[in-house]
């Protein structure tokens, strides 16, 4: 049986990558993959959780569920928003949407 | 299952009504010109409905304890449901001029107002998550509604972009609390939460998730670009509504859940109100442009409103209520003149359009003087009495360093009062030979600025609205 802080590592790896990822990329799409990483690694964290500290609940699996899906309908959106950027601005980079003063 | 529990929930019933209703109208009526003012009155006239149902109910608790509302909580309801209705009324100008899409835009106002109201009345990490997704999604697409501004599709991208990244950092910070307590609910949290370092993590993964949702100051950069690209009403219900429902879900989730981790929280509450409330002032100061000005004021507020939850007091909640009301009305007040001359003047939002804007525009002009001064609190307007309020409840404890914290609030005050009357110099002082012309205000923005300045000069002297809400908060 694989211990919890294997899972507790690798989702941290997977959350820090994300945030990595979210803060250096200049791409609106990679962006919204980094955030996508990010939920992953709560997925991770949760199902683990509930599987080896928690197994008499199900409580970490709908959780889970319910995050997938919600990562689903969030990207959807934020994927629609960034084809409307790229049709005003014809690109989708962060550095050529600085229309607003600083 | 027992599809009878659906019936505890009567304010979300009543909003899920309100919605299908309205997307009923918006699919039966024909396209003609009177489409757009008949739906915005029906769905008015059903907040109105909600607003009144909530004001009756008992709060309940649903689904074992997943749904656990509170008096305090239908009072803060009822509170949003008007300022809904504010942003309903002032919108309407905007919605029939601009837009042949007025259904679309009340379905994603009632439907994130629907998921403020699950988020409120939560009772465990998975309805909160739901709401404040059902909160945050539909509020996108209202940010990006000006389909044809470069800004306003700029503004979107900032925020839903944002607000996936912090809703993916609390829900990191709720695994760790799983992991510490092995418990979703709030009431099971209290009990066995204790300040252990995994629970010290989660605690602080949470509060920087919810911290940008309400934009405190580490966690605000968003702020400035989203309430200046999104439309002038979308950005008003951004700074008020949807930063009070989300300050109140924290306010109850600290208490409820994180109660016996008070004296952690406490300490991360005193330097994230400090840097909001002075950083915010400072870059406040030197903006030229109205909304974003009035972004880095919200920041500032949103400090003024976390300071009622400092120390876990009685107080708090009552505080935080009456502040968020006073707030509601003054914000929207301003930012129903900040509409209004946007759209007789060609989309102006710049500080300088308001220069000699008394002579052209007295009435307007007096309107948002009277609430920029109760937003810096000054007497006898209402934000005098919320700020007092908030302030008390900050001290409440006598713990000293609640004491230094509320006396850099109140020097703030003095420091905000400069900036919000740099606007006012600007509408009666400053000379200019090219003022905004003379215009006439539509229906919809009198009843708005009735309603508000209704509510600046009477909620502070009328002592039953602060008697409602605390009644209910205790």
């Amino acid at each position: 049986m694989i211990p919890v802080e294997c899972y507790f590592a690798l989702s941290a790896i997977l959350f820090f990558i994300g945030v990595y990822g979210f803060t250096t990329r200049r791409n609106l799409i990679a962006m919204l993959i980094s955030v996508e990483l990010i939920l992953n690694a709560v997925d991770i964290n949760f199902a683990a959780i509930n599987r080896l500290l928690y197994p008499n609940g199900n409580e970490g699996m709908f959780m889970t569920l319910f995050v997938i899906g919600v990562a689903a309908a969030e990207s959807a959106v934020a994927i629609s928003i960034i084809i409307n950027v790229y049709r005003k601005f014809k690109s989708d980079s962060v550095d050529a949407i600085k229309n607003m003063k600083r | 299952m027992n599809y009878s529990e659906f019936l505890k929930m009567i304010p979300e019933a009543f909003l899920v009504l309100a919605l299908i209703l309205v997307f009923i109208g918006d699919f039966c009526l024909n396209k003609s010109e009177r489409k757009n003012a008949v739906l915005s009155k029906l769905a008015a006239a059903l907040l109105v409905v909600v607003g009144v149902v909530t004001t009756s109910v008992t709060p309940e608790s649903a689904f074992g304890g997943i749904y656990a509302s509170s008096a305090a909580i239908n009072v803060m309801k009822v509170i949003l449901a008007f300022g809904t209705l504010i942003v309903m009324i002032m919108a309407q100008p905007w919605v029939e001029k601009t837009h042949r899409l007025a259904g679309e835009f009340y379905m994603l106002l009632i439907s994130t107002l629907l998921g403020m109201f699950m988020m409120m009345s939560s009772g465990s990490f998975l309805l909160f998550f739901l709401g404040l997704e059902t909160a945050s999604v539909p509020l996108a697409c209202m940010v990006a509604f000006d389909r044809h501004r470069k800004d306003s599709a700029e503004g979107a991208a900032k925020y839903i972009l944002v607000a996936t990244f912090s809703s993916g950092v609390m829900l990191f910070g709720i695994s760790f609390i799983y992991a510490a307590t092995g418990t979703l609910y709030f009431d099971d949290v209290a009990n066995v939460v204790t300040g252990s370092p995994l629970c010290i993590m989660g605690l602080t993964f949470f509060f920087s998730g919810l911290g940008f949702k309400i934009s405190l100051v580490p966690f605000h950069f968003w702020t400035a670009d989203t309430y200046q690209g999104a439309p002038t009403p979308v950005t008003g219900y951004l700074s008020v509504i949807s930063k009070g429902a989300a300050a109140i879900t924290l306010c109850t989730i600290l208490m409820k859940a994180f109660g016996p981790m008070v004296e952690y929280w406490n300490y991360l509450l005193y330097i994230v109100i400090v840097l909001s409330i002075t950083l915010a002032n400072l870059f406040a100061i030197r903006q030229s442009e109205l909304k974003r000005f009035m972004a880095f004021s919200s920041i500032s507020q949103a400090g003024y409103i976390m300071l009622a939850v400092v120390g876990n007091g009685q107080l708090g909640v009552a505080a935080l209520t009456y502040y968020v009301l006073v707030y509601i009305v003054a914000n929207m007040a301003v930012f129903t003149v900040i509409n209004v001359v946007e759209h007789n003047n060609g989309g102006r939002t710049d500080m300088a359009a308001y220069n000699g804007f008394y002579q052209t525009n007295p009435k307007l002009s007096f309107l948002m003087t009277l609430a920029l001064f109760s937003l810096a609190g000054i007497p006898p307007f209402a934000g005098m009495f919320s700020k007092f309020f908030v302030f008390m409840a900050g001290v409440q404890n006598g713990d000293p360093m609640a004491y230094i914290v509320v006396f850099i609030a109140l020097v703030n005050t003095v420091v905000s009062l400069y900036y919000y009357l740099l606007i006012v110099k600007a509408m009666y002082i400053t000379k200019t030979d090219t003022p905004l012309p003379t215009f006439k205000s539509d229906n919809g923005t009198k009843i708005a600025l009735a309603l508000c300045t209704a509510g600046i000069a009477l909620f502070g002297v009328v002592s039953c609205v602060y008697e409602w809400i605390a009644a209910a908060g205790l």
